[in-house]
């Protein structure tokens, strides 16, 4: 009998679709060159390409925290296995050292003490005083020792990482110059003065200072927790780690609702116009009106009110949760798609008055056909630029619903449960601002590298910009 | 034109009822009062009398929207859709969980909403546009481009940042003013200032970024390349005739926002415990009271048309070459 039973949760399951649509996109626009040009540019921008390989860190750590299984019980028979309730994922057996060393409560980052005092046991006599952590430096005899060890493993870590890189730069080099037919001294040449057709340099850079980043967190956390822990001592390394995917579900299959709805809606209303376009554009003025938080909060509590009514449908606590995060991503998509619905329309309401459109008309082509011959075609570029503008919006929007409280379930790991759950604490003596700090930090890093995407995309995909930035 | 405000009127009622078919569907249709009640009253093990109780107590134990046993006009008026939703037409939207007439709250609580959202959006307009001049004026140097970098940083980091960072080092850590709190009059300034210097900081990058477009889209007209031609300063034509045609769309996108100041922020002053209409909304979401919610949507809904309709007569007005037909 298998000793893991696989769990694929419905978000796990949009995401692999949408990967998997993802690809298929890729391997069409590489095959026409018309589509392949804007992209071309981006690739060029150095600001693209070391955002999009932040990005592309954050997307892999995602992909494999949605790859759910739950382990068997130890104990239960062969012949009818009995599994756990708790839903891991690749990502956490990644990580099973960060997981499965709790404290007992706050402890700051690289700390070997708690943040508590407690009565400790020391040379026969109960004193009060801060005990040290079961696992953050407990390998030191004294804590005089603490910081040299710190300063060891960086110095370490960072040479590890940066050894790794040297590797992989020399890999690079060797089969570019065997492919260009160059010396590798002349290939070096050519990169060190910029002069490839791709941002060869901040490539490496960026490459090579993620490296060794990560070499330095991984000699630190076989020691320490590098993020400190929370309130009930899990690792915030960690917690930071696991609310990537829920940052990134948001981010994209609320993009996912959006698409069809926006496309859909828009496109009809600005090709037919009449009595269609009357009704569409009474439905996105409704939706528009509505300040767009309570209709979430409304939406969220009916879902409550559903797994609270329906808690047979749901076997582990990881499925609610599971299904409240479709849910505010599907809410987010209905009330968010009326902005690129009405920028679809007025683009369809030119192109129809466009003579090749009336051309196909006049040679009796079906309106489907001129829709998805003519007019799609012809808006892509504001629905591509509409959904990376939007993932960073949306990521940020998540912390905000969380601390109103109608976010996602307040058991799952994302950033604005930690937020929300750390901003009290700031009234502490001394503070913990570790967790706030964190949950901060990695916002910040993927919306910033998204936005910076996001800018590169644009300008090469908006013809209206033209050279211009 | 007075013709023409009036049809827009007219066409406003559509949506409105639009948006109270639809509150009514999500908190009466697919959610019941008897939801409602199991949801207030907490425990999985409620008696159907405490839930009937419930429902009397909020007046939700009449049918939803046909009352078969009343005779006459009240088997229409006598219905949950008559009292709780089309009540709300005259402004009428009855009590909240608590108790207390939902409508008197309203009026008590714009004022402290509008004393931070009214300085927040002059200041912030005035910040973002001078910012967004001075990124226009050196274009093309090093300072525009780091401008914008600058934007694109300060727009990445989450609002709910600012609003911590701000409370814990001007106010905790520096005592410059104090974390929360409101008062009324001379006196509530010092109160107002830490909120409304965070919602503008917070809001400059995506603000100025956003006006700088629209700066630059003018500045590609020809208009702007007669009046160089001509041997005007840039200085001159910057503020004589490209701020003033780039004012035209930034006028009208604010005019929008400008019936929506009375809503509040909801975050901004939940976190400064403002007693406006923001904080009266996250209340009412976190203790789950929906006549309140449904008020604030019915309120926002309707503030937001009236916006949509300033704003067409605001292009007539600042645009002479829109004429309203």
């Amino acid at each position: 009998m298998n000793s893991i039973q696989p769990v694929i949760l419905w978000t796990d399951a949009l995401i692999f679709a949408l990967l998997a649509a993802v690809l298929a996109l890729v391997w069409l626009i590489r095959r026409q060159e018309h589509l392949l040009a804007p992209w071309r540019v981006v690739a060029q921008r150095p600001m693209a390409m070391g955002s999009a390989l932040v990005l592309g860190v954050f997307v892999v750590i995602g992909l494999l925290d949605s790859l759910h299984y739950r382990e068997r019980l130890a104990d239960s028979p062969a012949d009818a296995p009995q599994y756990s309730v708790e839903v891991l994922s690749l990502f956490d057996a990644l990580l099973s050292e960060l997981r499965a060393r709790p404290e007992k409560t706050y402890s700051a980052p690289l700390a070997m003490h708690l943040y508590a005092k407690e009565f400790v046991e020391r040379d026969g006599a109960t004193v009060r005083d801060y005990p040290r952590l079961q696992f953050g430096g407990a390998h030191l005899q004294h804590a005089d020792a603490r910081l040299p060890d710190i300063a060891r493993r960086t110095l370490d870590g960072a040479m590890q990482g940066a050894l790794a890189g040297l590797l992989l730069f020399a890999g690079l080099a060797g089969w570019q110059a065997r492919r260009r037919q160059m010396t590798p001294g002349g290939w070096l040449a050519t990169w060190s003065r910029g002069d490839l057709d791709w941002p060869g340099r901040t490539v490496v850079l960026v490459v090579a200072g993620m490296l060794m980043l990560t070499g330095v967190i991984v000699q630190l956390a076989s020691g320490y927790h590098v993020l400190g822990t929370d309130k009930v001592g899990q690792d915030v390394l960690y917690i930071s780690l696991k609310s990537i995917r829920t940052g990134l579900v948001i981010g994209t299959l609320t993009t996912l609702v959006t698409l069809p709805l926006a496309i859909g809606f828009g496109i009809a209303a600005g090709y037919f116009r009449g009595w269609v376009d009357d009704v569409i554009q009474y439905i996105y003025t409704v939706l528009n009106s509505i300040p767009g938080v309570l209709l979430i909060a409304a939406a969220v509590l009916i879902v409550q009110v559903y797994i609270e009514s329906n808690p047979e449908q749901f076997d582990t606590a990881a499925a609610r949760a599971d299904i409240r995060l479709l849910a505010l991503c599907l809410i987010m998509g209905v009330t968010s798609w009326t902005g690129l619905a009405r920028l679809l329309r007025g683009e369809s309401l030119k192109l129809r008055t466009l003579d090749y459109v009336e051309a196909a008309r006049a040679f009796g082509v079906s309106n489907t056909r001129i829709i998805s011959r003519h007019i799609f075609p012809n808006v892509f570029h504001l629905v591509l630029i509409a959904i990376v503008l939007d993932f960073s919006g949306l990521v940020l929007a998540e912390a905000v619903l969380s601390y109103v409280g109608v976010g996602v379930d307040p058991s799952m790991y994302s950033w604005g449960n930690m937020i929300n759950g750390a901003r009290l604490e700031l009234a502490r003596e001394p503070v913990v601002w570790w967790q706030l700090g964190a949950a901060f930090a990695f916002m910040f890093t993927l919306v910033l590298a998204a936005n910076l995407f996001a800018d590169s995309v644009r300008d090469a995909f908006d013809p209206r910009l033209g050279g211009r930035r | 034109m007075l013709a023409y405000i009036l049809r827009r009127l007219l066409y406003a009622i559509p949506i409105l009822i639009g948006v109270n078919l639809l509150t009514f569907a999500l908190f009466f249709v697919v959610n019941t009062p008897d939801d409602m009640a199991r949801l207030q009253l907490g425990a999985k093990h409620v008696t159907p009398e405490a839930i009937e109780r419930w429902k009397v107590e909020h007046g939700y134990d009449k049918p939803l929207l046909l009352n078969a046993e009343a005779s006459g006009s009240s088997q229409f008026t006598d219905t949950i859709f008559f009292k709780h939703s089309a009540a709300m037409f005259v402004f009428e939207f009855g009590k909240g969980d608590d108790g207390r007439d939902i409508g008197n709250e309203i009026r008590t609580r714009m004022g402290p909403s509008l004393a931070i959202a009214l300085p927040v959006f002059v200041i912030g307009l005035l910040a973002n546009i001078s910012f967004a001049l001075l990124m226009v004026f050196f274009r093309t140097s090093y300072l525009d481009l780091w401008g914008v970098v600058l934007c694109v940083v300060l727009m990445s980091i989450s609002g709910l940042f600012y609003i911590i960072a701000g409370q814990y080092f001007i106010a905790k850590l520096w005592n410059l003013l104090p974390i929360s709190g409101f008062a009324g009059g001379i006196d509530g300034l010092r109160f107002i200032l830490l909120p409304v210097l965070v919602s503008v900081v917070a809001g400059i990058g995506s603000g100025s970024r956003w006006y700088r477009t629209i700066f630059l889209e003018e500045i590609g007209k020809d208009y702007v390349r007669t009046a160089r031609a001509k041997g005007l300063s840039e200085v001159r034509v910057l503020f004589r005739h490209v701020l003033k045609n780039g004012m035209i769309p930034i006028l009208t996108g604010a005019v929008v926002v400008l019936p929506l100041l009375f809503m509040g922020s909801l975050i901004t002053e939940s976190f400064f415990g403002i007693p406006g209409l923001g904080s009266y909304t996250i209340d009412a979401i976190q203790a789950q009271d929906f006549a309140v919610v449904r008020a604030m949507v019915f309120l926002g809904s309707f503030l937001y048309i009236v916006g949509l309709i300033l704003t067409d007569v605001s292009y007539s007005l600042v645009d002479p070459r829109v004429r309203l037909q």
